[in-house]
């Protein structure tokens, strides 16, 4: 069992690295639906025996949302905009795999760092949530289009989730399941932004939104 | 009757977005606001019962600021009404780049706006810490749309950074949510729920380490929404673009709401014993904003931008207030307050000042005090309280603030504060009394005076001028004699955060 978790975390941190690494938007979006469907298995692998029900029902929840339903949200919006389906990164792809080495390295050691008063199912799990919100961030500030950085939200968002299923396990499920809508809410009007911001300009280059300065 | 609060404006919302007479619709955002304010007025007289074992609780603090929300909602929706009716429906010209644009549909707008209330109501009910989150960031997205109102791309792109930077902000308080779980863990399946009430009575089993960290992330993330400096950058531009009753009920009620958030945090902190840690980052915080704000406000062009960045300097203050403590907590829920009716009456005159004369620009508004005469006069009485000037609320507020500081001995941070002000004081008044004086002739568009006047009258129609009189009437008042009911609540308040 618990060999499993550990595959499925190595595999989550590998979408990452292919997060950054890709060229095309919708590789991007087909790593980060990889890694939502991994998401959604973990509560099944670390979530203790007598909250089974419970894990179980968060874990399909997760699946369809996470998995299948934001991607596809993405990929139309994608199609929708009509625009060239390269990342244009603002930091090359090699440096993005160096920094991203870089930021694994830190979670890793991060992740020793901080004592925890509950024993962790894998020890794995706290520098994967660590790396998962670095990438995030990063690639929110390294991508330049508005898709992109929804992806960033949702990487970060992913790993903020792993930590809070690992760890958080005291937080009622009403609570974890308003957490997912509201993630949920959140990529669907991004994704109506995105639209408009296509169609206003032709484009959806957040760096070339500059209109609004002091 | 707690639950009706938030369900009430839950279910107009949906309702707003099938109705199709424009009347019908209008009536129902009154009504709602109308009754909300009522249910407000009845918790005052008779504190509803916790709900969902304890999730929903309206306890003073919940209620001072649930009672700032629906007074400011009542004022937004009745110039709502108002700027409905004045609004060109059609394709116009956008005054500033010239570009074609159109507005977002009334019913969609007046839909978010009713969401807007829920959500706010909700974050002033709750008391667990997950649905707080939840809570919040559905304000986050139920004001979204009401940013874009006017479809046009400066407000597009005023949309996507508040949208994305506060996402990402509430994203990390999530995860300061989650320390704080990892930090009320006592055993092996075994942890103190994450309700306020509960935590505070279990204080001194909290992780500490787990629990500073947690309150590190709550700050940094609802600090983002709040618009404490670095984290503010998304708020300019939302303010400065948002229809003006929107910017009045982000600034006033919004900011609050996440304001309140932060104190919940700190709540449990000083419950926890780690008060003193938590002030210090507070007050560094507010410091910081009221820098931040003291320099973009001189020299400011664009007089709705200038507003929000002195949304900015009191976010600040309040930060800094409640950092120092002890009576401060006092000076800061009263200065909550008092900012909110303040900037809420600020944006509305705004909103005016900008139908009059059709520019942002404060260098090209000359003469309005003689070309509005109630707007104008209300601009300058608003730049007069929202600097701290007397007889007004603010004043009282900033005073108590001050007044603590020195009792505590922080000289260095007292001087701080009064430079601050007094360079905020000088910034604002160059603007503002440029804005009000000379004379009312539009020299950049060359329109003939019948046309203005026209304007003039357009702008101060008695739903564009009633709103705003009311909230600086209350701000007055409130300078010169507080009621005992409402420095009650707020000593009662007060506590509730010093424990």
């Amino acid at each position: 069992m618990n060999l499993f978790t550990d595959v499925v975390i190595a595999v989550l941190i590998l979408t990452n690295l292919r997060l950054i690494a890709s060229s095309r938007i919708s590789a991007c979006i087909y790593a980060v639906a990889c890694q939502g469907v991994l998401l959604g298995v973990l509560p099944l692998l670390v979530g203790s025996s007598h909250l089974m029900v419970r894990a179980c029902a968060l874990s399909g929840v997760t699946v369809m949302l996470k998995g299948f339903f934001f991607p596809w949200l993405l990929l139309r919006a994608l199609k929708s905009a009509n625009v060239r389906r390269e990342m244009e990164p603002l930091v090359g792809y090699t440096s993005s795999l160096m920094i991203g080495a870089l930021l694994l390295a830190t979670a890793m050691w991060f992740g020793r760092q901080l004592p925890l008063p509950v024993p962790a199912h894998s020890p794995m799990v706290l520098p994967l949530a660590m790396f998962n919100i670095m990438v995030g961030l990063f690639v929110i500030v390294s991508r330049a289009k508005a898709i992109t950085q929804v992806l960033g939200y949702l990487v970060m968002e992913n790993g903020i989730y792993a930590f809070g299923l690992a760890f958080a396990l005291s937080e009622p499920s009403l609570v974890e399941l308003g957490i997912l809508l509201d993630a949920f809410m959140a990529v669907f009007v991004m994704g109506i932004t995105i639209f408009h911001i296509s169609r206003e300009f032709d484009h959806m280059d957040t760096d070339r939104l500059t209109a609004l300065r002091d | 009757m707690i639950l009706l609060l938030v369900f009430l404006p839950l279910v107009a919302g949906l309702a707003a977005w099938f109705i199709r007479s424009n009347r019908l619709r209008r009536l129902l955002l009154i009504a709602v606001a109308l009754i909300h304010l009522g249910l407000t007025g009845l918790a005052w007289i008779d504190r509803p019962g916790p709900v969902f074992s304890g999730w929903l609780l309206l306890d003073d603090l919940g209620l001072l600021f649930l009672s700032i929300v629906s007074v400011l909602f009542l004022a937004a929706a009745s110039y709502a009404v108002g700027y409905f009716q004045r609004e060109d429906w059609g394709k116009r010209q956008d005054f500033e780049d010239g570009f074609l644009f159109t507005n977002a549909r009334e019913a969609t707008f007046t839909c978010c706006l009713l969401f807007f209330l829920a959500t706010m109501s909700l974050v002033c009910l709750s008391q667990d810490f997950g649905l707080l989150w939840v809570a919040v960031e559905a304000t986050t997205l139920a004001s979204a749309p009401l940013i874009y109102f006017h479809r046009h791309r400066r407000s597009l792109e005023a949309t996507w950074k508040y949208l994305m930077i506060c996402s990402v902000g509430i994203g990390l308080a999530l995860l300061g949510n989650f320390f704080l779980a990892v930090a009320s863990t006592i055993g092996p399946n075994e942890s103190i729920p994450m309700i306020v009430g509960s935590l505070i009575a279990n204080a001194p089993l909290l992780h500490p380490l787990w629990l500073k960290v947690a309150f590190l992330f709550l700050v940094v993330g609802y600090g983002t929404k709040l618009g404490l400096a670095p984290m503010h950058t998304w708020l300019p531009d939302a303010h400065s673009e948002a229809p003006s009753m929107v910017s009045s009920l982000l600034s006033g009620a919004l900011l609050n709401c996440a304001f309140l958030a932060v104190l919940r945090g700190l709540q449990v902190c000083t419950a926890a014993g780690q008060g003193q840690f938590a002030q210090e980052v507070l007050l560094g915080f507010g410091l910081v904003s009221m820098t931040i704000a003291a320099v973009f406000i001189v020299g400011q062009t664009d007089f709705k931008r200038m507003l929000a960045y002195s949304s900015i300097e009191h976010m600040g203050i309040l930060a800094l207030a409640v950092g120092l403590g002890g009576a401060a907590y006092f000076g800061a829920l009263f200065h909550a307050v008092n900012h909110s009716l303040t900037k809420a009456m600020l944006f509305l005159v705004a909103g005016n000042i900008l139908t009059a004369y059709k520019t942002k620009s404060a260098q090209e508004v000359r003469g309005a005090v003689k070309f509005l005469p109630i707007s104008g006069v209300l601009w300058f009485a608003g730049f007069l309280a929202i600097t701290g000037s007397p007889p007004f609320g603010p004043f009282l507020s900033e005073l108590i603030i001050l007044k603590s500081a020195l009792d505590q001995g922080r000289i260095a941070i007292a001087v701080a504060f009064l430079l601050l002000l007094s360079v905020i004081f000088i910034g604002m008044a160059a603007i503002v009394l440029r804005m009000c004086q000379g004379t009312p002739v539009l020299e950049s568009t060359g329109e003939s005076l019948q046309v203005e006047t026209s304007q003039a009258r357009r702008a101060e129609s008695a739903l564009a001028v009633i709103p705003p009189l009311a909230l600086g009437l209350g701000v007055l008042v409130l300078g010169i004699y507080l009621p005992p009911a409402l420095s009650g609540l707020i000593e009662h308040a007060a506590k509730v955060i010093g424990g």
